[in-house]
Order: C-alpha cells, then structure tokens, then sequence
C-alpha cells in the first residue's frame, strides 16, 4: 500500500484527571514529508505524539502507524519507528558514544555510527558523560539515537529545543536528508522558522484539536493578502485611517506607535498611507510591506495574549 | 519478546545489552558502588573483628555466623536500595520510556533490569565470599548451592519491591524511602541479627519479613545445610504480591 500514510490519527481523544488535552485531533503525515505539529505550549503536542508512541493509551478516536496499532502492535512496530522525547530520555550516567552505541544495539542493521557522529557533530563530546553536557549537545544525541535504527517514520518532540544556530542547520539538513530518502518525519515545534523552513505539511494545534493545515504556502497565502508595518506617532486613530486606506484593510495599533494594516495592500495604499500621515504631521520611521508570515497565522489564529 | 521482528536485534543480543548497561550502570557509580559493596564488606569486617553485638554465636565462629547475614544484606543493596534508586531517577527523567521505544521495549527492559541486577549481585557474592573466606570462612558446597537459590529468591522480592517504590513515588521521595528501608530493615528485620534475638514481637515480624526469610533461608543453608520451608513461602508470596503490584501501579511518567 504505497499510498496509505505513515501516520493515521482520527478523532484522537485523551484526556488528563477528566480534562481532555487532546480533543478530537485529525492529522496525517505521509512518508517522504516532514510534518510539523505547530502549538503553543500546553496545546496537546507533546500528548498527541506520545499516544503514536505507545507511551500513552488514547481515551479515544484511532491512531494507525505505518498501518498499525501503537499500542497492540508496538513491538512489530519498535523497530520501524525512532523517537526523540522533549525530555531527552537519555542516561545520565553514561558516555555519549556509548550511549548511541547501547541504542544500536538494538537494532538488527543500524546505521553507521561513524557517519552519524561527524553529520551531528558528536565526536567533540563522544567521551563526556551525559550529565555534562549542554542542552543541545543533548539534543543531537538524542536525535542521533531516534533514527540510528534505520527507521520509516521518526518523531521529533521540539528537535531544536536549547540548541545554537550551526546545531540547528545540521539538525535540518539531516531531517531534508530524511525526507529525500523517503522516511516521514513528524515533529513538534513552536518555532516558525523551523515549521517554515522544513515542513511540507503544518498543522496548527491549539486546544487539543487542528486548527488549520496545509503547506506553508497554503497558509499564509490568503489570496493578494499582505501584511503592511509601519511606525509612526503613537495614538492615531485607526478607524480614521482604515477608512482612508479603502475597503478590505484592517489596521490595528499593535503597541504604542505600531501599526499592522491586514489585507489587499497595494501600490496605492501606500500614497494614501504616506499622504494621510503627512496631513496629520506625523513621520514614518519605518514602512515594511511583507507577505504574511506563518508567525502573523498562528498568532491570529491562537491569539496574542500569554498564557 | 519471543519474536524478533524485521529490523530488531535478536531477542537475546538485546537482553545482554541491557544487562551489560544495567550492571555497569551500578558498578560505574560511586554511590551505587558504596552501598552495594563497600557497606557489607564495612559491616562484615566490624561485626567478626570488633565485639560490637553482644550475641550468643551458637558456638561457631563470629565469621560463619555473620557472613550469611551479610551476603543476604548484600542481596537487599542490589535488589532493593540501588535498584529502587535507579529506577526512579531513570523514571523521571525519560529514560525508561525513551528505551522502551526502541526495539527493546518494556519487557526487556524489565527482564535487562533483572538480569542486571543479577551479574551485580555476583559480583557481590564473589567480593564478599573472598573477603569472609581471608576471614576464615569456610563454607561447605552445598551449603552455597542452597544458599544461591535463596539469594535468588530474596532479590526477585526485594526487586520487586524496588520497581513498585520506584514506578509510584517521586524519585527524591524513593532515595529517602529506600536508604531508610535499608537501614531499619538491616537493624530489625532479621537480616544479620537472626529474628529469634529480636526484642518483643520483632521476633516474630521479622520472619514474615522479605529480609528475615532471606536472612534465616540463608543462615540455614550455609549453617545446617538446609533451606526452611518458610522462608521459600514468604519469598514467593511477597515476590507475588509486589510484583502484581508494581506490574499494576507502575507509572511510566
């Protein structure tokens, strides 16, 4: 069945002291692609993985991986998928390559650890004992340890948590490498730039349920929708000026002396912008015109307030 | 685990993984390595060179009446305190279930644990029996014979009673209980000092006890070469008890 998905979630339901943290979760991640499962924190991320996993009993709805079930079919199905726990789930106790070694074993045709250790970037740290290591060392290890097993589908709960820029391009270069050769690569992540740069597929997570999904393209492209930034005097009335900007602009003050206009921008738009500011005697210090950025979907769609 | 799928090592080649990373795991860390160790030897050492128990020894030596006390006490830092420790630590910070994904899965992590705790436990009786034997301890062959089975017997309870402690409580709350356990259990709970020189109904708690089964099976086996009854039924009967519940009580987060 080469068309059936790695990853099959439908309805997923689990539920935490009665609370459901994952609330009818539809995804699909298919072989070959890199899903990105984007949320902020506490939407049921981390949850949803664990459930394909095994490491959790759903309290609902079905999960099929690679056609199996996590749970009835977990040691069919160990040693087809890697995972990467947001915790790190290493030993402390233990030297780095003789913990990528331990995982190795496991596994009837590992991969070649030599060539893992120089794509990661682990030999400077092969001889250091886990607890001494900093975060995104940890982060490699572990990434290292997911899929020296050869595996069809990896999970990755926040693979470029704590880790430097030059960690996390080696990270993505190998995940693109994965993908080319056919595996499907789910992961986690509340970094856009990561969902931007490697996902083929997003999924927008909030409240235990997909919110929106697609290719990034799909979702910041909302049409001729463009996103206009300007900086100006503080307290200018917005209402004014979207009505001098014409129909089918928002404009909000985003923070004091910071203003978002939403919509069909256009070459126009900006004379009328620039010729109303100037009736009021107010400079702009900075005008940027920008496609939406996958950042401005997941805000609008989970809200700007902290949580 | 009979069954190796596509792509896994072979069943066994995974167990001996796991075993070896289980031991070393133990025999690596200076704690661990403290109370599985050097703490009996300590205690065997002080108990036959200094008068320091005012106990009637039954005529023999004080070397062959408290070298059996001390292997069972050695038993119980394995099993029990370092096992327990270990567990809990690896609980909470992912471990457990991070291999439990891999090829291995939870019941070879179990049995990998169990047969760790095994190779340390020989590693015990070896270091112990040399030492008692420069000592002056000369136990008889089938004397040691029995006395390993009991010593299985003992740590398959007290393993048991470390995973259910490790799998229900906070890690911090596991290093406490289990150092504690230890130390009361070793005082009174019939381990080294036998159970029938226990004051007021210690006697008789102490032999219903995992340690004053263990500590009396291994007294009989090395002293009258025989192994009590008894003691097989409490060892059993609390390896089925703690065993069925840290199998149903057992958290994996």
């Amino acid at each position: 069945m080469p068309d059936s998905p790695a990853l099959e979630i439908a309805g997923l339901v689990k539920r935490y002291d009665g609370r459901a943290v994952v609330d009818r979760l539809d995804l699909v991640a298919r072989a070959g692609q890199v899903t990105a499962v984007l949320g902020p924190n506490g939407a049921g991320k981390t949850t949803t993985i664990e459930c394909c996993e095994g490491l959790r009993q759903a309290d609902g709805g079905t999960v099929r991986v690679l056609g199996l079930d996590p749970l009835l079919d977990a040691a069919r199905l160990r040693p087809r998928v890697g995972v990467m726990l947001q915790d790190g789930g290493l030993p402390t106790g233990i030297r780095a390559q003789d913990m990528l070694a331990h995982v190795a074993r496991m596994y009837a045709a590992p991969r070649d650890r030599d060539e893992l250790t120089e794509r990661l970037g682990l030999g400077s740290f092969g001889r250091t004992t886990v607890r001494r290591l900093s975060g995104g060392q940890r982060q490699r290890l572990a990434l290292a340890a997911a899929i020296v097993g050869r595996p069809e589908l990896v999970f990755l709960d926040e693979p470029s948590a704590g880790m430097d820029p030059q960690s996390r391009h080696a990270v993505w270069e190998l995940v693109r490498e994965l993908r080319d050769e056919g595996v499907a690569v789910v992961l986690t992540t509340h970094l856009m730039d990561e969902a931007e740069d490697l996902a083929d597929h997003v999924a927008i997570v909030d409240h235990g349920r997909v919110i929106a999904e697609g290719s990034v393209r799909d979702l910041v492209s909302d049409g001729d929708d463009r996103t206009l930034r300007l900086d100006t005097a503080a307290g200018l009335d917005v209402g004014a000026l979207g009505a001098a900007l014409g129909d089918g602009l928002a404009v909000t003050e985003s923070t004091p002396g910071s203003y978002v206009v939403v919509g069909a921008v256009g070459p126009t738009t900006l004379a009328a912008l620039t010729a109303w500011l100037a009736d009021r005697g107010a400079l702009a210090t900075r005008v940027t015109v920008g496609r939406r950025t996958l950042e401005d979907v997941f805000l609008d769609l989970t809200g700007r307030h902290l949580r | 685990m009979t069954t190796t799928h596509a792509g896994a090592a072979p069943t066994w080649r995974r167990i001996v993984a796991q075993t070896d990373f289980e031991a070393r795991a133990i025999l690596r860390n200076g704690e661990q390595l403290l109370v599985t160790i050097v703490v009996p030897i300590l205690v065997l050492i002080g108990l036959t060179s200094v008068d320091v128990l005012d106990i009637d020894t039954e005529g023999l030596s004080p070397i062959d009446f408290f070298t059996p006390g001390v292997l069972a006490l050695a038993v119980m830092t394995s099993s029990f305190t370092s096992q327990a420790i270990s567990a809990a630590f690896d609980r909470r910070n992912g471990v457990l279930r991070l291999l439990s994904t891999t090829p291995l899965g939870r019941s070879g992590l179990l049995v990998g644990k169990i047969a760790g705790v095994l190779v340390v436990g020989t590693v015990q009786v070896v270091v112990i029996g040399v030492t008692a034997a420069l000592l002056g301890w000369r136990p008889d062959a089938l004397g040691i014979v029995l006395a390993l089975v009991a010593m299985v017997l003992g740590a398959a309870a007290f393993t048991s009673l470390a995973l259910l402690v490790a799998g229900t409580l906070r890690a911090e709350a596991v290093l406490a209980v289990a150092n504690l356990a230890l130390l009361l259990l070793a005082l009174g709970g019939g381990v080294i000092v036998p159970a029938d020189r226990l004051p007021g109904p210690l006697e008789h708690v102490a032999l219903l006890l995992p340690s004053g089964a263990l500590g009396e099976a291994m007294r009989q086996a090395f002293q009258h070469g025989s192994l009590p009854a008894w003691s097989v039924v409490v060892l059993v009967g609390w390896t089925a008890a703690l065993g069925w519940g840290a199998a149903r009580l057992f958290r994996w987060h």
